[in-house]
């Protein structure tokens, strides 16, 4: 009893109390809401479209034994990943370019990167229609100069979709690598120079090592984010390039079934989570605190 | 008190210096998070609340012109005679509006601009229909009977909405690439034509898609024999297609930028794109699909003045702009009412008022097999 008393009188109850307000708001906003959609999961849908109060296992069944679901979900997971590694390959230059720019350049570039987000992920979607369109500006540059007689088909296939992608989550990615090369000591490159590396080298050995944190902190990211999209295969997709999110969309909203939309959300979300925690393992989720400090 | 009233004090206690700075930010943040946590039951509370407060009428539509033709010929002579007002709401899709409807409270949506005698079968079968007192929509007599009959025959003798407006879906051609006689011989089956290759587009609607199938196949829409002759044909479809468009903005855009030449479309935004100047082709094939929309008063509205706003609706002067703004003929008998040229010229207008020439959808017949179709297309869509 004493020591049960001395251990509460030592513990500090004010990051609780601190924390209190974030995690109430997670519990209600979604905790809460995730459990309803785990017993929406169990239920069934009638012929009217009405939800069966019931419990079932039939939606789970369905969802992990049948082949057309596994099958987007690989597609899902292959353009997730097609478009982080695009994006980490893109990414990186302007990161870096912004980490080592002076001063007065940085804030105007970061505010450059934030400018994306003030207009609307439907409208940036939409944007590559008038850009990459039969009519739109590429085609009709390269007919203005004479260098094709009649417009490319550049639209609706799954190399718009991945292009969709990299626009949106492209931000997302440099923002980290540029937080996490930023926060590099610059006595390190020149500790690495001084002792007879080359530029490159030094750039291998040293910085790139040390900005791992962004860079797969901005991965792991752009992929959650990546694979949880439904817009940009809706906009810039073809009949071939549905995404899982597609699925819960046409679940939920086109065929009425919550059950089994919830059924299938509920996949996703346990398929990202896996992610995560695969990355801790091997990374360490404290990772991506670092890229930040 | 209300919540402003509260920070307002709150303000002032700080400027007069009854609290000191951290205490006053503390009590802010603590009014933010009880705001936050309070506002979705408030919000339950309010809206039911709107349903028993006639004062109000939520009214869900389309949007664009169609809204602004409401407001201006309906909702506001409606709010000047009654005191009530209407909220005017949108939805981009039926599905995705059902989907809301399904997850409010009763009374929280109130008439709906909805498509076809399917929903209104729907609608039905999750409960969500009323029974309107006809009494108190005495222009419901100005409308086609036939348009009224398959909600009847639903609702038991009753009506939970009113036709309002009807269309068709039929074939639209660009005519640089298809000649009006080319589309007329090839009917139906120009929208699986290998030459257009990578031009076709397709409305990524299961009903549309299999009715349009059947039609390739030489069956009935309305009594499909051969179903695996349809999926064959969904399958062969998909192989010659650019896009699945999803709405009337996307279907429009393809048409104008050409990224498509030929593919089903609705008759009003055809004439839209007609009038904007691009030179698209309509056709309506032999056993072409025709469609009706409808005011559905959904169930736990405000009956009375659901009733009264139905009938300043189908006001002919109101019901005439509409259709002048939408490209629709409204669902007014030209036998009764005196309709002009703008609407009599309008696509799948029908001068007899018989609607005989027009195909629809039998709502017992889709209805029954919409769980399995659906899903189905679904699946074709995807490519298996």
């Amino acid at each position: 009893m004493t020591a049960i008393t001395s251990r509460l009188a030592g513990f500090d109850r004010r990051p609780w109390v601190l924390l209190s307000p974030a995690l109430l708001s997670v519990t209600l906003l979604l905790v809460i809401p995730a459990l309803f959609i785990v017993v929406y999961s169990f239920w069934l849908r009638t012929a009217t479209g009405a939800d069966q109060v019931t419990f079932s296992l039939a939606n789970w069944r369905e969802v992990l034994t049948d082949p057309f679901y596994r099958d987007i979900l690989i597609q899902t997971l292959r353009i997730a990943a097609l478009s982080t590694i695009t994006c980490a390959l893109v990414g990186y230059i302007p990161a870096y370019y912004i980490a080592y720019a002076p001063t007065r350049h940085k804030t105007l570039l970061l505010v450059l990167l934030m400018l994306p987000f003030w207009v609307s992920y439907i409208i940036r979607t939409m944007s590559w229609i008038n850009i990459l369109g039969v009519s739109g500006a590429v085609n009709s540059a390269l007919l203005w100069a004479g260098l094709i007689d009649e417009p490319i088909q550049m639209l609706y296939n799954e190399a718009t979709v991945i292009l969709g992608l990299v626009h949106f989550l492209l931000p997302f990615m440099i923002l980290n690598i540029y937080v996490s090369l930023d926060g590099i000591d610059r006595s390190l490159t020149d500790a690495a120079r001084s002792l007879g590396c080359t530029g490159w080298q030094a750039f291998k050995e040293v910085t790139l090592p040390l900005s791992v944190p962004g860079l797969a902190a901005g991965s792991l990211l752009c992929f959650v984010l990546g694979a949880g999209t439904y817009i940009t295969p809706m906009v810039l997709g073809g009949p071939g390039d549905a995404m899982f999110a597609n699925l819960v969309f046409e679940a939920i909203v086109t065929q009425l079934n919550w059950p089994l939309g919830s059924a299938l959300s509920l996949l996703l979300l346990a398929l990202l989570s896996a992610l995560v925690l695969v990355y801790s393992r091997f990374l360490g989720i404290d990772q991506i605190a670092k890229s930040f400090r | 008190m209300d919540q402003t009233k509260r920070l307002e004090r709150l303000l002032e206690r700080y400027r007069n210096g009854d609290i000191d700075r951290r205490g006053f930010l503390g009590l802010l943040g603590a009014a933010g998070l009880g705001a936050g946590l309070a506002g979705g039951p408030m919000a339950l509370m309010a809206r039911h609340a709107r349903a028993a407060d006639p004062a109000q009428v939520r009214f869900d539509g389309w949007g664009g012109v169609v809204s602004e033709a409401f407001r201006e010929y309906a909702f506001q002579p409606y709010t000047e005679k009654t005191g009530i007002e209407v909220v005017d709401g949108t939805f981009g899709g039926a599905d995705e509006y059902l989907a809301r409807v399904k997850a409010s409270q009763p009374g929280e949506f109130n008439i709906a601009h909805l498509s076809g005698v399917f929903d209104y079968a729907r609608y039905h079968g999750l409960d969500l229909s009323t029974t309107l007192n006809e009494d108190n929509i005495p222009n419901l007599d100005l409308v086609i009977t036939t348009l009224q009959e398959p909600f009847r025959k639903i609702t038991g003798g009753n009506l939970s909405a009113v036709p309002y407006d009807y269309g068709t879906t039929g074939i639209a051609y660009n005519r640089k690439h298809v000649s009006d006689d080319e589309a007329k011989a090839q009917g139906a089956d120009l929208l699986v034509n290998p030459d257009f290759k990578g031009k076709i587009g397709g409305w990524g609607e299961w009903k549309t898609r299999i009715w349009y199938a059947a039609l390739q196949t030489g069956q009935d829409p309305n009594n499909i024999q051969d179903m695996d002759a349809v999926w064959e044909k969904l399958r062969e479809h998909r192989a010659l297609l650019l896009k699945y468009w999803n709405s009337g903005a996307e279907l429009m855009s393809l048409l104008a930028e050409e990224e498509i030449y030929v593919t089903e479309a609705w008759s009003g935004r055809v004439k839209a794109l007609q009038e904007q100047g691009h030179d698209i082709g309509y056709l309506d094939p032999p056993g072409g699909l025709a469609w009706q929309e409808c005011l559905f008063v959904i169930k736990g509205s405000p009956m009375e003045a659901c009733e009264e706003l139905l009938n300043f609706m189908l006001e002919p002067e109101v019901a005439i702009a509409v259709a002048e703004g939408q490209n629709y003929p409204p669902a007014l008998d030209p036998n009764k009412v005196d309709l002009p040229e703008s609407v009599t010229s309008l696509p799948a207008f029908d001068p007899t008022g018989t609607l005989e020439s027009l195909n629809f959808f039998d709502p017992d017949y889709w209805n029954s097999n919409e769980q399995e179709w659906s899903k189905t297309f679904g699946r074709v869509q995807k490519g298996y």
